[in-house]
């Protein structure tokens, strides 16, 4: 149910995010879901790309420094509340999240969540048993 | 004011004299109770009672920083370690720092060629000498302290750091002398600036800089800033520490070499050899009357050039110029000694750490900074923020344990530092010396 994320190191120098996506376009690889974690020094992009392991492929081929990991996917009801109520579960249950992002599938009516745990087993079990919907990779990719 | 008149401008022919049964007398000292040199010696076919002129010196054969590391810690000391009354440190290339020892009389010579130099950049008895040199290891801050002590001056033992309050007891005592290095001073005269003092309220007359290297532009933007004279030291902590040389205030032109204790050389760095006077090559250094650890041709990997004219101050004594660079790598920041080795050292202890990274070195108003590049390898990568800026916390802290100088650490992309054919260029240094 563990959904594979990949990460890429960013100088904080113009131009780089741009060359990401060229390289991803390029290969006809399509980005799912994105959010960029920024410091003063430097960025981390993490991606969900329709083919992990030919993106990973592509970008070191490019020179990028890129590592994976596994996250979780959840989708919640495009209403106010939805994302309390999957937050307020996580707290419940005393599950630590490192960070998240999220995204709007196409259809308009859900949300995805992209959560990175610690421990995402523990995770998936937890959001499972409170009834909520954990996407997999093809699922995200469908989406 | 010439501090000690007797030495100080003996005639050059009985000073050469002087130097010539010292350098004799050390020699023989050296061979008889230090193996290291006695086994040099031997290699080099000379034997202490070879030594007939002074000329006779390109026979010994010379000292480096790698004897010293071979023989850390006191390994090259003269004497048993009972006389030792004092130890001090500085950088070594690696993780070792350099180790030196003093005698009482050692402890006694220096405290007297300190207040040579003083006397020489024109603090006299009853100045209020602020030493905001580093107080411990580093040879600077005690080896000034006793020099002001044995002048007749009252000493503010205040060492580096805590600027605004340096200011404030500046202000308070009355200091009339500033003992700091050149980058130092600056940034006490920009943060007074900041605090809405006017240095016209301070009774600095003085300033005794040293222990980095300053350019003639600083010179007069210290003056200025500070409303002092600002006058040039020289000194290693290997060949004693500050008051090796000195600048004299009549004609702030060129250092002094106390040459009655400090036989100087200028030679070819590639080969070697004696370069004729007024050349510029490498410092060499043979300390003549030390006793805990002297040191034969000591090569200082500082560049330079004698100067014999006599000087309007009228001592005898020849002048070495600024050191214009190293024959080495050696970076000084903010006073400090650093080796890129030094840095290599810690970042190859890393797991996962290439060895490409580069040293930049600026200077952000009057204060050196250094920077650390290193790239990012997939060991050491990861999603998580955290992970990566524990990561820079750590080599910055490994890097402050080592050399005691914060450095910002960079983390870069890969195949981002310039890679070089045969010698890496490891340093950057934008600073405008």
């Amino acid at each position: 149910m563990k959904v594979e994320q990949i990460a890429v190191f960013l100088e904080n120098k113009s131009g780089r995010l741009a060359e990401v996506a060229a390289v991803l376009s390029e290969k006809g690889l399509n980005i799912r879901a994105l959010s960029l974690a920024d410091t003063a020094d430097f960025g981390i992009l993490r991606l969900i790309v329709d083919n992990t392991t030919r993106a990973v492929e592509v970008l070191k081929e490019k020179g990028f420094t890129v590592s994976r990991a596994s996250v979780v996917a959840v989708e919640v009801a495009d209403r106010p509340g939805g994302l309390a109520d999957v937050l307020n579960t996580l707290n419940e249950a005393a599950i630590n999240v490192e960070y998240m992002y999220a995204f709007v599938e196409k259809s308009g009516q859900n949300a995805v969540i992209i959560f990175r745990f610690d421990d995402p087993d523990a995770a998936i079990a937890v959001l499972l048993e409170s009834g909520l919907r954990v996407l997999s990779s093809e699922q995200v990719c469908s989406l | 004011m010439i501090w000690n008149q007797e030495y100080e401008t003996m005639p050059r022919e009985d000073l050469e004299k002087l130097q010539l049964r010292r350098l004799q007398d050390l020699t023989t000292r050296m061979y008889a109770r230090v193996a290291p040199y006695r086994v040099k010696m031997d290699a080099a076919g000379v034997k202490p009672g070879d030594i007939q002129s002074l000329a006779d010196i390109k026979k010994l054969p010379f000292t480096t920083k790698n004897d010293l590391r071979d023989n850390y810690p006191f390994g090259l000391f003269t004497v048993p370690m009972e006389q030792v009354v004092r130890v001090h440190a500085s950088s070594g290339t690696t993780g070792k720092p350099t180790v030196v020892g003093y005698t009482k009389r050692d402890i006694s010579t220096w405290a007297e060629l300190m207040a040579r130099a003083l006397s020489c950049g024109g603090v006299r008895p009853g100045d209020m000498v602020h030493n905001a040199y580093g107080y411990g290891l580093f040879t600077g801050g005690l080896g000034a302290h006793y020099g002001a002590e044995n002048l007749g001056a009252t000493v503010i033992p205040i060492s580096g750091g805590n600027t605004k309050r340096q200011i404030l007891i500046m202000q308070d005592f009355g200091s009339t002398v500033l003992l700091a290095t050149p980058s130092y001073a600056l940034n006490l005269a920009d943060t007074m600036a900041d605090m809405g003092i006017d240095p016209a309220t301070i009774k600095l007359r003085v300033g005794i800089f040293g222990a980095e290297p300053w350019s003639e532009n600083m010179r007069e933007e210290v003056e200025k800033k500070l409303g002092l004279k600002a006058i040039d030291i020289y000194g290693l902590s290997e060949v004693m520490g500050p008051g090796v040389s000195m600048e004299c205030i009549e004609a702030q032109n060129g250092m002094h070499i106390f040459e009655d204790h400090f036989l100087p050389e200028i030679i070819d760095p590639d080969t070697g050899e004696p370069l004729p006077f007024g050349e510029t090559g490498e410092l060499v250094f043979t300390t003549l009357t030390k006793e805990a650890f002297p040191l034969l041709r000591y090569r200082t990997k500082d560049i330079t050039r004698l100067n014999a004219e006599p000087c309007i101050c009228g001592r005898n004594f020849v002048r070495m110029d600024k050191v214009t660079g190293r024959t080495d790598d050696m970076l000084i920041i903010r006073g400090v000694n650093v080796f890129p080795s030094q840095v290599e050292h810690v970042l190859m202890g890393i797991e996962g750490v290439e060895p490409h990274y580069q040293i930049i070195v600026s200077r952000e108003g009057s204060l050196d900074t250094m920077e650390v590049q290193v790239e990012v390898s997939d060991a050491l990568f990861s999603d998580e923020v955290k992970n990566l800026e524990k990561l820079t916390r750590r080599i910055q802290a490994e890097i402050k344990d080592l050399i005691g100088s914060t450095c910002k650490i960079t983390l870069v992309e890969p195949k981002t530092i310039q890679r070089s054919e045969g010698k890496a260029k490891r340093v950057i240094d934008n600073r405008k010396i």
